[in-house]
């Protein structure tokens, strides 16, 4: 096994949180838009070509940030528009994001029943 | 110099060192969660799916303990160590979704619970869409 995978994975990764840390800590970018801003950054990241290979060298180094949703996005139109054409526009993005908004939705109302909120 | 300057010199150098310390725990706890990730990617392929789906499953399964954590109160304390580094992956996006879910359950299970899951993941979404949207709409006239 390719341990060096591991390593780039974390490194990558964690280099995507500090750029946002830095953002919350020094600008007055609330974690709502800075989790906007990181997938429509991944979006133009993965359009301009450079997400695809820094996903093939980090892995989950960079399809875990959210940018990487924002590159599932792009190549989800990607794939859509070279099989439908224009129409693909509309329907390959949110097809790609799906799997983890849908995963996200079912689980928090599952969790919602489960959970009281803990009063701060 | 006189103690005001020194006052705002001393803020100044503690913001720094604060900022610093932040992106210190951002970075080995995002770090360690894109690790996570990539070992449950190898675990995936290892027993037989594909690498697409693999991805996808292990999107899954940090949702589902990001949800899980949160849910019983753990997220919330990590987060306030790590920060961003607990923010910016995919368990961000869900705690976003569960948080105030599990909040909102007093107000009802459609006015509350279902319409408070979109206050952050609703904007991420509209924005992601728009701007895959426009990507698709140049990507196909670029390739006529």
């Amino acid at each position: 096994m390719d341990w060096l995978q591991f390593f780039h994975a974390f490194w990558v990764g964690g280099l995507f949180c500090v750029a946002a840390q830095l953002l919350i800590d020094l600008t007055k970018l609330t974690p709502a838009r800075i989790l906007t801003g990181y997938v429509c950054a991944g979006v133009v990241l993965s359009a301009v070509g450079l997400y695809g290979p820094l996903k093939e060298f980090a892995g989950c180094g960079a399809a875990v940030p959210l940018t990487g949703f924002g590159h599932a996005l792009a190549e989800g139109v990607r794939e859509a528009v070279k099989t439908d054409g224009l129409l693909g526009a509309l329907s390959g993005g949110l097809t790609a994001a799906a799997t983890g908004v849908s995963a996200s939705l079912f689980f928090a109302l599952i969790w919602s029943l489960l959970f009281k909120s803990k009063q701060k | 110099m006189d103690s005001k300057a020194y006052q705002t010199y001393t803020e100044s150098r503690a913001k720094r060192s604060h900022v610093l310390r932040d992106c210190i725990r951002a970075f080995w706890v995002g770090g360690l969660i894109c690790c996570l990730g990539q070992a449950l990617n190898v675990i995936y392929q290892w027993a037989g799916l594909e690498e697409k789906t693999a991805g996808l499953c292990v999107s899954v399964t940090l949702i589902f303990l990001a949800g899980l954590l949160t849910g019983i109160g753990w997220f919330d304390r990590i987060a306030k160590y790590a920060g961003a580094g607990t923010l910016v992956p995919i368990t961000g996006f869900s705690n976003a979704v569960a948080a105030p879910a599990i909040d909102a359950r007093a107000e009802g299970y459609v006015t509350g619970v279902a319409a408070k899951m979109f206050t952050i993941a609703g904007p991420v979404i509209v924005y992601g869409a728009v701007s895959s949207i426009l990507y698709g709409v140049l990507y196909y006239l670029f390739t006529l």
